[in-house]
């Protein structure tokens, strides 16, 4: 059966038409990925409002596309200019920018984007496998169990993401708070708009994400006072073939570093420490660690493959479950949404060409992408060498026609400014972002998810606890919740040092 | 670092209060067919506030002095900032396109020393690219003034 829908999703995806799409969302999420300030979430938030008039199956093409070449942009600027463009990229970092200025960044860029093909290629493997079953299972879910779902979801935010566990805690309660922003569709009330007909409309999530992600990143990068210095990299045909040579010989960390993408990033927020954990496990059994942040290409293949394994997974909810486990999947959920199609497991029954057109173009996306990598990197490097005083203005232009083509109002480009300025400070106090944007855009679902739980059991939060499926997840939510609380805990009966050391959240 | 944090949490519980506030008017409890439209934003509201002593209290026992802004980052970041604003200020009178231009032009002139001609060349094309992708191409408007008038857009 599974194979049937891939084939007709290939049908889909293989149509000259949407090949092209990929193409072009290819290489423009690559040059997205490279430039600073603009991530995936961002590219496909800045583009979505140009997919309105297409067709749902071409503009998911094109935006699922467009991540994999921000994914792919991410490992260029790691490697030839030690700045990690996303936050799983940081640990490429280690050993792929000394092997860049080793003169080896030909090699360096090859095992990376090989690893990444390899990484997401794994995922969307299980994906193609799995999702059917997930979606079969999560059409016998009710209310109750999406929003244990929910619950889950920001629940492995603040047990999971490390840093500090209240502040994780307050950026998804913003997140809602701001949902429930303007009219609510259940009573017709107007919340929180205090007499501004402005707010009535609430805030978009995309100029949300236009504005914090954007141009709250480029008052970062200003203020760090970022300098350029570019390693360059040989890239020819010999140089990859002879890299392939030698990447087999790393099978186990290949693998190794699959499962753990997989297994991470199927929770939200789990590329990054994904990455971290497959290039510590990678040195751990290394023959040779000390080599390991000298310019191993071992130490460039363990967080590429884990950090895109688990950027496919986080696809994976998001298509059978309408829960995104990224900002970026939280973009193309709302997207979704904006096309008419209703996210969640219903969408295997009612529109399987959409959903196997999807998975489909994984496979496509991912090919043309590290086909595209490979012969084009010196092009898309060049990019960085564009003069700062170019870049910063083109790019916040760029995110001034995102926000306002959302509505056509000129008010959400006053927001994205705003937006900004709270970006930029919350990043500096170490509010992560990712939750709030997935809150406000799961506010309303959620919220009605919890309303109609509490009409079915008449006002009872036991609910969530007395079904089966919603207990068990909302057990493990609770359990998440209490994680920060427990931990200094057991560190302590146990003797051992409470010491964390957090990537710094993009 | 220390008076940024507690800055912040101030404003968000004030933020909170607000939420509360407004949630009661709406009504927290059992309306006839469900929860009323102040029930979810009520309890975000405290539990906002409830963090944000949390986050208070952890901030007065650390004594983190360091500035939330280093020395002298602080010109870089408004060189950014204060063109923007002066940019989106001007968009609903010139259009997005002049604005674009004029934007572009003044940021490379002024941070980037560029010579005229590429100042010129660089700020026109972005703008003219700008105009055919949105307006020809994709047919989605962006805000116009004058001179888009003046053309007949």
């Amino acid at each position: 059966m599974g194979i049937e829908n891939l084939f007709l999703g290939f049908q889909v995806a293989l149509q000259p038409h949407n090949l092209f799409l990929a193409v072009i969302g290819v290489a423009l999420g690559t040059i997205i990925g490279v430039l600073p300030g603009l991530g995936g979430a961002n590219g496909v938030a800045i583009l979505l409002p140009l997919t309105f008039s297409m067709q749902p199956t071409s503009a998911i093409i094109l935006l699922t596309s467009l991540y994999w070449g921000a994914l792919f942009g991410g490992a260029i600027t790691s490697i030839l200019f030690n700045i990690p463009g996303e936050p799983w990229s940081v640990a490429t970092t280690f050993d792929g920018y000394p092997m860049a200025r080793n003169g080896q960044g030909g090699q360096a860029l090859t095992a990376a984007f090989t690893s990444s093909f390899v990484g997401a290629l794994f995922s969307v493997v299980l994906i193609t496998l799995f999702a059917p079953l997930l979606a079969e299972v999560a059409l016998k879910f009710g209310p109750p169990e999406f929003f244990a779902i929910q619950l889950l979801t920001f629940s492995s935010f603040v047990g999971l993401g490390g840093g500090n566990p209240m502040k994780s805690l307050v950026s998804i309660l913003i997140g809602f708070i701001m949902a429930a922003v303007g009219l609510d569709i259940v009573t017709g009330a107007l919340r929180l708009t205090f007499g501004f007909t402005d707010l009535m409309k609430g805030f978009d999530f995309i100029v949300a994400v236009i504005g914090l992600f954007g141009i709250g990143e480029i008052l970062l990068t200003m203020e760090e006072g970022l300098s350029f210095k570019g390693a360059s990299a040989k890239m020819s045909p010999r140089v990859v073939l002879e890299t392939w040579r030698t990447l087999p010989r790393y099978w186990r960390t290949f693998l190794r570093s699959c499962f753990i993408g997989f297994w991470m990033g199927f929770k939200p927020g789990g590329a990054t420490p994904a990455s971290f954990m497959s290039y510590s496990f990678a040195k751990r059994f290394a023959r040779n660690p000390e080599r390991f942040g000298q310019g191993d290409i071992e130490g460039v293949v363990a967080p590429e493959t884990a950090a895109h394994a688990a950027g496919g997974a986080s696809l994976l909810p998001m298509i059978t479950l309408g829960i995104p486990g990224s900002p970026t999947a939280a973009v193309m959920l709302g997207g979704l949404i904006i096309w008419g199609l209703q996210p969640g497991p219903m969408l295997f029954k009612e529109k399987p060409e959409f959903v196997w057109g999807l998975i489909a173009s994984m496979y496509t996306g991912n090919v043309i992408g590290v086909a595209m990598v490979l012969a084009f990197v010196p092009l898309f490097a060049a990019i960085l060498r564009v003069p700062f005083a170019i870049l910063t203005p083109l790019i916040v232009s760029v995110c001034a026609v995102g926000a306002y083509s959302v509505n056509g109002r000129m008010i959400d480009i006053w927001y994205m400014l705003i937006f900004g300025v709270v970006g930029y400070a919350f990043k500096k106090l170490d509010y992560p972002l990712a939750p709030l944007v997935l809150a406000l855009v799961l506010g309303d679902l959620a919220e009605n998810a919890l309303r109609q739980s509490l009409i079915m059991s008449h006002g009872s939060l036991l609910i969530f606890l007395e079904r089966p499926i919603s207990g068990a997840i909302t057990a493990v939510a609770l359990f998440f919740f209490a994680l920060p609380a427990i931990t200094p805990w057991v560190r302590r009966l146990r003797g051992a040092p409470v010491a964390a050391v957090k990537p710094r959240e993009t | 670092m220390r008076a940024a944090d507690l800055t912040t949490a101030v404003v968000l519980m004030a933020g909170g209060v607000l939420v509360i506030w407004d949630s009661l008017r709406l009504g927290v409890g059992w309306g006839t067919d469900g929860p009323k439209s102040g029930f979810f934003p009520f309890w975000l509201g405290l539990a906002l506030i409830a963090a944000c002593l949390v986050i208070t209290i952890q901030a007065i026992r650390r004594a983190d002095r360091t500035p939330f802004i280093p020395p002298g980052a602080m010109t870089p970041v408004l060189k950014v900032l204060v063109p923007a604003t002066g940019y989106v200020l001007s968009m609903p009178w010139l259009g997005l396109y002049v604005a674009t231009t004029l934007y572009m032009a003044i940021y490379m002139r002024w941070i980037g020393r560029f010579p005229w001609l590429s100042v010129a060349v660089v700020s026109i094309v972005v703008s003219a690219v700008t105009f055919y992708v949105f307006e020809i191409w994709f047919l989605v408007p962006m805000p116009k003034g004058p001179l888009e008038a003046y053309f007949g857009y």
